[in-house]
């Protein structure tokens, strides 16, 4: 059995895992272990042929696998030890004594060995059974990112005749590549009464191609004996209930599932870690620290982020806080303060916050809401935002001397 | 006077943006928060453009396809032409970012150039160890 032993670990090679081991290097972090479980950097990012990555991060349109050859650039440029291949298993966490990571790599069982650990994983995705859809199991149902693995990477086209069913960013740019790429998307179907994707796509991906959105509708049944052959879909009432007499059936060859992202905590939390039961992430503080010390996570398994800008700045400022760990200069509160999703949020990260330093915070609305304010009610601060939306994420950054008004929460509300 | 409503695409911000225009003449646009809205705005009802970014053929690589993009907007009622047009080419691995696949795809002043670097398979573990 084979041992390795570094500063900090670094579990996943997505954008927020490559931008953490970089900036690990760039803080002057020596031995930078970056552990990736495919046979290639890059996460989700060589899928997503689409542009608009690097927005904010870079100030350039970007496409995914563009992005991501800029973080592998910077990888290997500042000396990150790369280790591809290597499905992890099990991650031991021994207080003082450090870290340790199982896993199985091309050679066999591999033993990684540091103070800091970096957990960006990413999320895995819901698929039809997790979302109720019944009936036959023919070939020709994927989640989105098999069918756009399968088209953008392999080259093969998932099928002619399509129903979407989740209207969340990646279905929509899943249903334009689909158009693009010559096959027919008969519907996308939304169980909420609107869309939770960002507004631009549904201009750019939907009414560019005229593909009907179905809100308050429901995929009830796929049928087919081998192949798909047509889905049922049903009209939902308020309370996502079946309205019975609205069933209509749509013939297809195939049904593209995007029904959300579930943080793959796996071993976070079998090591010991505080989960947050409203993003299915760890719990963290304003270091992205989790409950266990020095143990940090970001990207879309601390929560799930909608621009790839942000997973970016959340690898940034774990390795911020892990060269700050190592150098003793990391400094805890003795009693932490808590910030909550109030009314109208649903969560807010981080979760804890020390009220001396300036933090940066993550929230989402519950519900879309036009002209509306965020109410911070313990500092007496308010924020305008012209239309809020729970597809798209609200980052607000505060100053350390602001925070320190703060006595034990910090409420999030978001009132019309 | 006609009034349009429109979802600026530039950034994800997504300013709802409102148009009045008359034959084809803008009189006044509103609800954009910056000046690259303002042109997104009167580019969009005059002649509307987008990115394409499709897929290309490679022979000799780790992967037999590669990602590519046009380097600027071309006209929205091209881009399906555009793409049918390089689902026809083929190139050569290995491939890198920004390789040039198609000068002035159908004579739109935008090049057409590849997005995704693709090694050949002796080359690969170079590329990624």
């Amino acid at each position: 059995m084979k041992e390795r032993f570094a500063d900090v670990i670094v579990i996943g090679g997505g954008p927020s895992g490559m931008a953490a081991a970089s900036y690990c290097r760039k803080e002057g972090v020596g031995a930078v272990l970056l552990v990736e479980r495919e046979g290639a950097l890059g996460g989700i990012l060589p899928q997503c042929i689409h542009p608009g990555f690097g927005l904010l991060e870079l100030n350039e349109d970007l496409t995914g696998p563009e992005f991501a050859d800029r973080l592998e650039g910077q990888v290997h440029d500042l000396g990150v030890k790369v280790l591809l291949d290597r499905f992890t298993k099990k991650l031991g966490y021994e207080g003082d004594r450090g870290i340790s990571v199982e896993c199985i790599s091309p050679s066999g069982l591999e033993v990684l060995k540091a103070p800091c650990l970096i957990y960006s994983t990413g999320c895995r995705e819901r698929h039809a059974f997790e979302i109720g859809i019944v009936g036959d199991r023919p070939s020709g149902v994927f989640t989105a990112g098999t069918a756009q693995s399968l088209m953008d990477i392999y080259g093969l086209l998932p099928g002619k005749e399509i129903v979407v069913v989740g209207s969340g960013d990646v279905g929509l740019i899943m249903s334009r590549r689909f158009a693009i790429e010559g096959a027919h998307v008969k519907a996308v179907v939304e169980i909420l009464p609107y869309s939770g994707g960002l507004t631009r796509n549904i201009a750019q991906c939907l009414e560019d191609f005229e593909i009907p959105l179905l809100l308050s509708h429901a995929v009830l049944e796929i049928r087919g004996r081998r192949r798909v052959e047509s889905a049922v879909i049903i009209e939902v009432d308020g309370k996502q209930a079946p309205i019975s007499g609205t069933e209509r059936e749509i013939k297809c060859d195939t049904v593209v599932v995007a029904a959300g992202l579930v943080p793959e905590v796996g071993l976070l939390e079998k090591a010991g870690a505080k989960i947050d039961p409203a993003t299915g992430g760890p719990v963290v503080n304003e270091f992205l620290e989790t409950s266990l010390p020095g143990v940090f996570a970001c990207g879309n398994v601390l929560v799930v982020n909608d621009l790839v800008d942000h997973a970016v700045e959340q690898g940034r400022l774990c390795a911020g806080s892990v060269k700050s760990t190592l150098d003793g200069s990391l400094r805890r509160p003795t009693s932490w303060k808590r910030s909550v999703p109030g009314e109208g949020t649903r969560f807010v990260i981080p979760h804890l916050i020390s009220g001396e330093r300036d933090t940066t915070f993550y929230t989402r609305v519950r519900t879309p809401m036009e002209d509306c304010r965020l109410l911070l009610k313990e500092l007496s601060k308010e924020v305008r935002i012209t239309g809020a939306k729970p597809s798209e994420m609200i980052r607000l950054s505060l100053k350390g001397e602001l925070l320190s008004k703060v006595r034990a929460d910090l409420t999030f509300e978001v009132q019309s | 006077m006609a009034k349009r409503g429109l979802t600026c695409t530039v950034c994800p911000l997504g300013c709802k943006i409102e148009v009045e225009m008359s034959d084809g003449t803008i009189f006044n646009v509103k609800g954009n928060v910056c000046d690259r809205g303002l042109s997104y705005a009167k580019e969009e009802c005059t002649s509307p453009k987008r990115v394409l970014t499709t897929l290309v053929r490679v022979k000799g690589g780790i992967l037999p396809i590669t990602s590519v993009k046009t380097t600027k907007p071309i006209p929205k009622e091209l881009v399906r032409e555009a793409q049918a047009t390089l689902s026809k080419i083929s190139i050569e691995a290995p491939v890198e970012v920004g390789d040039l696949v198609l000068r002035n795809v159908l004579n739109t002043g935008a090049d057409v150039v590849v997005t995704r670097h693709t090694p050949r398979p002796s080359e690969r573990s170079l590329a990624q160890y």
